[in-house]
């Protein structure tokens, strides 16, 4: 607790520090590099950096909340799903750019009623909501087919080239970045992670935890529609089976529970090498991989519990010699893999005792 | 003495084998890669109808020898990849068989919104896309934007209008009455169907008497049949998916819905269903059907001494027409030259397992579209562009 409060509130401030440049200055590099790959590669490599990129941005937007609060949101496919619609439905009604805005604020409105409704409820029942949201939404599309149209799905007819998708996710990613970047160095950040840390001590300081809780959801969700929005068309047609798929909600949070969730590139970390990981595995043995995923999630969680980026802090601060920076620690122990879940749980005894 | 022996042989062996290569010159294999859901939502019904009629056809190719090409034969080896039911992994496959695998053809994909997904790419590619899988109102408009885009299997108003069709011919020849009770699965294809069918049975001169929708993987449908029951129908209709297909059938029985008349669309031509129903199943009426032949029967056989799998029936025996369609193009065009083969599947007849077919258009000139449990096999007794039907007989008990 003390040595978190000590870095955000080193961070807290208006004036950006000189190693806060640096940082956005290297990340900046980072995604300008990355944008020279449509051009350097096409075919599968194409393929595979836009999954990178797509589950990278979804990673981090889930990180957003789920990475300070500990909830664990299984809502991805939900919101994801809600963008696809919009866009679905209003592709004859609106010029796409429109669209991809009014995907986002379905999904803030989505999340918003959905947060106030339950963000309340902690640990593990929010998680539970949160996966039965996916559901809720594909009924009430399945619904509105039933009552509005006679097709099963949607068409999303235009035409984008893949470098174009690569592109907008990679943008999108960095705009995710950026407003984590910023939310982590501002007052509401530091709420969330009192929140994290001890949901009581942040209502004992006078913390509004349920406004600060839904404003990140809902800032996290709309990011997740926005993905929604971009990808659509390359779907081409949109069927509530594909659209709210729950597996989706699952990788999001195994890839970013691999990078390590206390720190905002951590789910990068997490992406890369699992989307390389599953494309081996799925090449190899394709009519394993449901077997080998699950070995290779068990040899993680035993083997790096605290995720790469906890891997990677303790090979640092292994050279710089003893322990690190005092500020960069923050209770490493109780994050990554293992701690995350840990982390709920405990949260949860606590409430209860 | 025998360790002597073996190591006698295994040199004789060894130094053979290049010779015996050279002497059978073994052509390269046609590489074709099968890209379907291995896991997720579509992975069950990948693994009974995309993936056994490919892995039967090329064994069967291959015990023939292979496929003839102008310098000889060739076998073919599957490429099989795990689309993980979500459209991006299967465009990425796609990419995958084409650009590092470079496989010579890549099969159409599993499911309707998948070989929409992947048009562009297989195009782009260069590769022609022949689905089975593939069913739309759209179909002329995407055959027309994807001149190699072709679909072996007919539009689908044509599932609700055969079975309404079936019904109509047995009203009309006073075996039974116009009463008809019709439910839905609250799902894509079932609500597509049971919007379809509405209009349908009023034009056709039915009384609606019982209509409602239950939810998908709901448990019990005894008030569901109850319900319809107690409507007095001469007809039951179910527009269903697999799960509730054979739930219907349960509770049906289990209540003696007394119909003359009994329909479950979708599942309904597994070869479980009957396996489960036993002597119930006899004179369901359910999508899909196929005309009973020698010929038919025997493909029933060895998919499943091939395969280990019961092939159903509905897709698969088109699935293997469609292979039987690119084999014998592929052997008269003589090479690996995708465009042309894909020139040849065009306005030209093909003797398969279904019988003549051919794809005008691009699209499939003929259906099954109902089918009937007689006597353990699904018969066709419904669809388009076919002659040999066989007769419909009324629900008389239910075992």
């Amino acid at each position: 607790m003390s040595t978190m409060a000590k870095t955000s509130a080193g961070g807290a401030g208006l004036r950006i520090t000189a190693r806060e440049a640096r940082n956005l200055l290297a990340g900046a590099l980072i995604v300008v590099a990355a944008g020279f790959v449509p051009l350097l590669f096409s075919g599968y490599v194409l393929q595979v950096a836009i999954s990178i990129v797509m589950y990278t941005a979804f990673a981090t937007s889930w990180l957003l909340f789920s990475g300070p609060t500990n909830y664990i949101a299984l809502s991805t496919a939900a919101f994801f799903g809600i963008g696809m619609y919009v866009t679905a439905a209003g592709i004859d009604l609106a010029p796409y750019p429109v669209l991809i805005l009014a995907s986002g604020v379905a999904g803030a409105l989505l999340a918003a009623v959905m947060g106030l409704a339950t963000l309340r409820v902690s640990g593990v029942y929010f998680v539970i909501f949160s996966l039965g949201l996916a559901e809720l939404v594909r009924q009430i599309m399945t619904w509105g087919q039933h009552v509005f149209g006679t097709m099963s799905g949607l068409y999303v007819t235009i035409d984008r080239s893949e470098p174009m998708y690569y592109w907008q996710l990679l943008l999108l990613a960095a705009v995710i970045f950026l407003v984590g970047w910023w939310i982590g160095r501002s007052r509401l950040g530091f709420a969330l992670r009192i929140i994290g840390n001890d949901e009581v001590v942040a209502v004992h300081c006078g913390i509004n935890t349920a406004r600060a809780k839904v404003i990140l959801f809902v800032i996290s969700s709309t990011f997740a529609s926005i993905v929604g929005a971009l990808v659509a068309p390359r779907w081409g047609y949109v069927e509530p089976v594909v659209a709210f798929n729950p597996s989706l909600s699952f990788q999001v949070v195994i890839m970013a529970l691999l990078g390590g969730t206390h720190r905002l590139w951590g789910p990068l970390l997490g992406v890369i090498p699992f989307t390389l990981l599953w494309e081996l595995i799925s090449i190899e043995f394709p009519d394993q991989t449901t077997l080998l995923l699950g070995v290779c999630f068990l040899l993680i969680v035993y083997v790096i519990p605290n995720g790469i980026t906890g891997l990677v802090e303790d090979a640092l601060s292994r050279r710089a010699g003893h322990g690190g920076p005092v500020g960069d620690t923050l209770s490493r122990g109780a994050h990554g893999v293992i701690g995350s879940v840990r982390t709920l749980l405990q949260g949860r005894k606590r409430h209860n005792a | 003495m025998r360790r002597r022996e073996f190591l006698k042989y295994s040199a004789v062996t060894a130094l053979a084998a290049p010779f015996v290569r050279v002497a059978k010159a073994d052509l390269p294999a046609i590489k074709v890669a099968v890209i379907g859901a291995k896991t997720g939502p579509l992975a069950p019904g990948a693994a009974v109808t995309h993936f056994p009629p490919y892995r039967l056809w090329a064994h069967e190719v291959n015990a023939g020898g292979g496929l003839k090409l102008k310098d000889g034969q060739h076998k073919v080896e599957l490429i099989e990849y795990d689309d993980r039911t979500q459209p991006p992994e299967a465009i990425k496959a796609v990419e995958r068989a084409a650009t590092v695998d470079k496989v010579d053809w890549i099969g159409g994909l599993y499911a309707t919104g998948f070989n929409l997904a992947a048009a562009p790419t297989f195009a782009r590619l260069g590769y022609p896309q022949l689905t089975q899988a593939c069913v739309t109102d759209q179909a002329p408009l995407i055959v027309k934007k994807y001149p190699g885009f072709f679909m072996f299997q007919a539009s689908t108003t044509s599932y609700a209008k055969g079975a309404i069709g079936v019904l109509k011919k047995l009203k009309d020849g006073g075996q039974i009455g116009n009463k008809v009770a019709a439910v839905n699965v609250a799902d894509d294809f079932g609500i597509e169907l049971a919007n379809k069918g509405r209009p349908l049975f009023k034009e056709a001169g039915f009384d609606i008497v019982y209509d409602k929708s239950y939810p998908l993987g709901a448990q019990d449908y005894t008030p569901v049949i109850n319900a319809a029951k107690a409507a007095n129908p001469d007809a039951f209709v179910a527009w269903s998916y697999p799960p509730d297909t054979f739930g219907l059938a349960d509770a049906a029985k289990i209540q003696g819905l007394n119909v003359k008349a009994y329909y479950c669309a979708v599942g309904c031509a597994f070869q479980g269903f009957a396996q489960k129903n036993g002597a119930a199943a006899e004179n369901i009426l359910g999508a899909g059907g196929i005309n009973d032949t020698p010929e038919i029967r025997a493909f029933y056989k060895r998919h499943k001494e091939v395969t280990n799998v019961d092939a159903d029936y509905w897709g698969s025996p088109f699935y293997y027409a469609m292979l039987q369609v690119l084999a014998q193009s592929i052997e008269a065009v003589g090479s690996l030259d995708r465009m042309a083969i894909a020139a040849h599947f065009r306005n030209r007849k093909f003797k398969t397992l279904i019988g003549e077919v051919e794809m005008p258009g691009q699209i499939l000139d003929k259906v099954y579209t109902v089918g009937q449990w007689q006597g353990g096999f699904f018969a066709a007794v419904a669809g388009q562009g076919f002659s040999d039907y066989a007769q419909v007989k009324l629900k008389t008990s239910w075992g």
